[in-house]
């Protein structure tokens, strides 16, 4: 394993000069990605400019046995680009290039490194835009997206990621440039572009992508409604989608977040109310009103307070602005936050809320709800002081236990966020010995060696076993054929 | 039988085959044998294992048996004023929920709605090694793990043999009437693939006799405006003719020639290819019955960066599916592995080599 002050010389015929850092200062801003309870400093940050200088850092981490971690603009929440300290960081966010908009075939070519919003500003022009949109569009890269399946407001109805993905061109482990997909609806084979969407960068690569443009959308509306109780809203959240309408969009937040957002950017809610419900409604004409009326009619059936339609499209911006805004709003309210990511089946709503409310009782640490109530994907935001010996560990255990709480409910423990170094341990609860085993099979399937991301998303037989706090007896070790390391 | 002691069974059963080495050639509904490569194995009839196990309407899922028919599936949905946005098709009535899966084919709707994978939000399955393992679940949203279950999408039973599926459903549309315009090929494609940039609400297009349908779907008042718009002739009976057309009931798939299924970019102008053709999906998927020379047929679609499955054919023909290229066949035999160490399920099913 070389050390770092052998990197530059080892890479060198990979990259110039400038685009290899190794001292502490210029490592330092790569310490963590969005999970930034944990920092540690990665051996070097390589940022190739060329697909073949990615090809090139491949090669040279394999034969020399260095293991690799990808990142784009890194924010990502559950340490998924946490860097490791005996690995480089393969930073790809100088692949920005939009390498073509095909409006006739509607999709963008794009290299990993292209910002979420900036492919649909460049396909704004022919009237279109990609539609999965989570909240850091203005900064997280399509390759980031593409590794941890991210959503958004929008895909309740437009689908993840993976639904939007026409093609990928990746690199293998042993330096080998594929590209799986294509501009058609099907594709033959295993369904290898889906297995890699969302696989957090442990089995290959990726250099380009072709994603799926829709037409934006001539008419729509924001409708938003306030309630005096959560469990309220949840009720209108489940009778808008049974009774036929499946809105663009359709968010809650609790009265924490009403209240942080509207500090934050004076979007016009009601700091009175429980919670709210933004619903986003497009559609072709007279189906738009219809839907306005129904959920109009479902909101006021669930005991809404008030439902207001925004007025003009500064208003609709106002509304989304609030939503968007609730992560960095909730920075007003304490030092320090986690934000969780789980997904539960909207029935089990109110029930999951009012348990999330005795854990932070319990604790003693506050919690506030926004989440993407369509798609029944929470993201309740622990608050803590990590200057408070202690209080971390508190949030990180309150933040297991509702990942669990929603596993029991049918739900799982990432909705959009991954896995990362986060959940781990709640792997061991989602899933059974069998099935960790055959993921670490579609590991080696692709990356025998475990060079990329080691450490992520799949926890190892003996971390299962102390998080389940096995019981050992006079002894013996349950299952003890099991290798543990 | 009950669900505990059905899984025992089928491990018993798959381990037994790892030790003798024998291969099982999974068998449900047997809607869909002439798709893909025959194989000589012994049986593993699954089609027994059948029931709705759970349907919330206002959760947008329905989770079931691999055994449970297609139509059951869809009469319940049916009722509820939901669908499985995919439209499969059904080549017989014994059409099942886990061949469905297994081949994952869409249907008309695929092009403006969902395909198969799309809408997969979980499985349960039995891998080659004689082990219950259990992927995604209900929630639309879930990235915990690598997504196994779209894996199994189009596998042909290969990976694993599904015991149950959840699936995503939608709201069914209010109505849906159909139009038709008398047009040529160019002139369809091009008209099908300008609509595609609008917010008209199409669900279905198809291309056949230079006459293109196009239907609509969507409140009455709003099918009458796109109607408008549109222009052509409201047909009757819109729902047999689109439900003729995914089941191949139509006079088109009553041939006794080679069936091509050949998926390509939309805006492909017609192909050099002797034979009928019909297309769909905006020109996205094409039916050609030709007696044409098979690599000719499949060179000329390579050409042109598309996909030809030899869909239907009366002779004897290896690797019918469309080919996938060297460094990719790699991967799929490291997942074979990964799934089915001693290549016990279905092997050969997809492809010769997997």
């Amino acid at each position: 394993m070389p050390n770092r002050s052998e990197i530059p010389t080892l890479f060198s015929d990979c990259l110039p000069k400038n685009n290899i850092l190794t001292s502490t200062e210029t490592l330092r801003p790569y310490e963590c990605d969005g999970y930034t309870a944990y920092k540690s400093l990665p051996l070097a940050v390589l940022l190739p400019e060329t697909t073949q200088q990615v090809i090139d850092i491949i090669k040279t981490c394999q034969s020399e046995s260095i293991p690799i971690v990808t990142r784009g603009a890194g924010t990502g929440l559950s340490g998924g680009a946490h860097p490791i300290s005996n690995g480089i960081l393969l930073n790809l966010s100088k692949l920005n290039e939009i390498l073509e908009i095909n409006h006739e075939l509607q999709y963008a070519h794009v290299g990993p490194g292209v910002r979420n919003l900036a492919i649909s500003d460049a396909a704004s022009e022919f009237g279109l835009y990609y539609a999965p949109d989570p909240s850091s569009q203005i900064a997280c890269t399509i390759g980031g997206n593409i590794a941890e399946n991210s959503g958004g407001v929008h895909c309740l109805k437009y689908g993840l990621t993976v639904h939007n993905l026409l093609e990928i061109t990746f690199v293998t482990i042993d330096g080998e440039l594929i590209t799986i997909g294509s501009e058609c609806y099907e594709n033959p084979g295993y369904d290898i572009l889906a297995l890699l969407t969302g696989s957090e960068g442990m089995l290959a690569i990726m250099v380009e992508a072709k994603v799926k443009l829709l037409p934006k959308p001539t008419n729509k509306e924001v409708i938003l409604a306030a309630f005096n109780k959560v469990e309220d809203a949840g009720n209108a959240v489940a009778a808008i989608i049974a009774g036929g309408v499946i809105p663009a969009g359709l968010e809650m937040m609790d009265n924490a977040i009403i209240s942080a957002a509207e500090n934050f950017c004076h979007a016009g809610y009601p700091t009175d109310a429980a919670a709210i419900l933004l619903c986003e409604l497009d559609g072709y004409g007279d189906s738009l009103q219809w839907e306005i009326d129904q959920v109009t009619e479902q909101c006021n059936l669930a005991n809404a307070v008030s439902v207001h339609k925004a007025e003009d499209a500064d208003e609709q911006e106002l509304f989304w602005k609030g939503r968007k805004s609730a992560f960095p709003a909730i920075g007003q309210l304490t030092p320090d936050y986690l934000c969780m990511d789980g997904t539960i089946p909207r029935k089990h709503l109110a029930h999951v809320l009012s348990e999330i409310s005795n854990y932070s009782k319990e604790i003693g640490l506050a919690v506030a709800n926004v989440f993407h109530a369509g798609d029944g994907n929470l993201h309740p935001l622990i608050m803590y002081d990590a200057n408070n010996l202690g209080e971390l560990e508190k949030a990180e255990q309150i933040g297991g236990k509702i990942l669990e709480l929603c596993v029991s409910v049918g739900g799982t423990i990432t909705g959009e966020h991954g896995v990362g170094i986060e959940k781990l341990n709640q792997m061991c609860v989602q899933f059974k010995r069998e099935e960790l085993n055959q993921f670490e099979r579609i590991k080696e399937s692709f990356d025998p060696t475990h060079l990329l991301n080691p450490g992520k998303v799949i926890p190892t037989l003996q971390r299962c076993a102390e998080f389940g706090k096995m019981h050992v007896h006079h002894g013996e070790m349950p299952f003890k054929d099991l290798p543990r390391f | 039988m009950s669900e505990s002691d059905y899984i025992q069974t089928l491990s018993a059963v798959i381990e037994e085959a790892n030790a003798t080495q024998e291969a099982l050639q999974i068998l449900g509904g047997n809607s869909k044998s002439f798709y893909g490569n025959k194989i000589s194995a012994n049986t593993l009839d699954v089609s027994k294992h059948i029931g709705i196990v759970d349907y919330e309407p206002s959760e947008l899922y329905i989770t079931a048996r691999n055994g449970t028919l297609l139509s059951e599936i869809e009469e319940i949905l049916e009722a509820n004023n939901q669908m499985l946005p995919f439209e499969p098709p059904h080549f017989s009535p014994s059409a099942t929920l886990g061949g469905t899966v297994a081949c994952a084919l869409s249907g008309p709707r695929r092009a403006y709605a969902s395909s198969m994978r799309d809408c997969v939000l979980g499985v349960n399955i039995v891998n080659g090694k004689g082990e219950y393992l259990e992927f995604g679940g209900q929630v639309m949203k879930n990235v915990a793990g690598y997504d196994a279950s779209r894996l199994m999408c189009g596998a042909f039973g290969t990976l694993g043999v599904l015991t149950q599926i959840s699936l995503r459903v939608s709201p069914k549309p209010h109505s849906e009437i159909t139009i038709a315009i008398e047009i040529n090929q160019r002139e369809a494609l091009e008209n099908m693939n300008a609509w595609t940039q609008t917010q008209l609400p199409i669900s279905a297009t198809y291309f056949n006799n230079e006459v293109l349908y196009i239907r609509i779907a969507g409140l009455e008042s709003t099918t009458k405006k796109a109607h408008q718009e549109i222009g052509g002739q409201i047909i009757e009976n819109s729902e047999k003719f689109w439900n003729d057309l995914k089941n191949h009931q139509t006079d088109f798939f009553r041939t006794e020639k080679p069936l091509w299924r050949i998926i390509i970019p939309n805006t492909t102008p017609g192909l050099p290819i002797n034979g009928e053709s019909c297309l769909e999906w905006n020109g996205g998927l094409r039916w050609i019955k030709s007696n044409e020379n098979t690599q000719q047929i499949i060179n000329l679609c390579k050409k042109m960066k598309a996909q030809a499955t030899l869909f239907k054919t009366n002779s004897k023909t290896k690797d019918c599916l469309a080919s996938i290229n060297p460094n990719i066949q790699k991967l799929h035999l490291n997942l074979k592995t990964a799934f089915d160490p001693k290549r016990i399920l279905n092997p050969g099913r997809m492809y010769s080599w997997c």
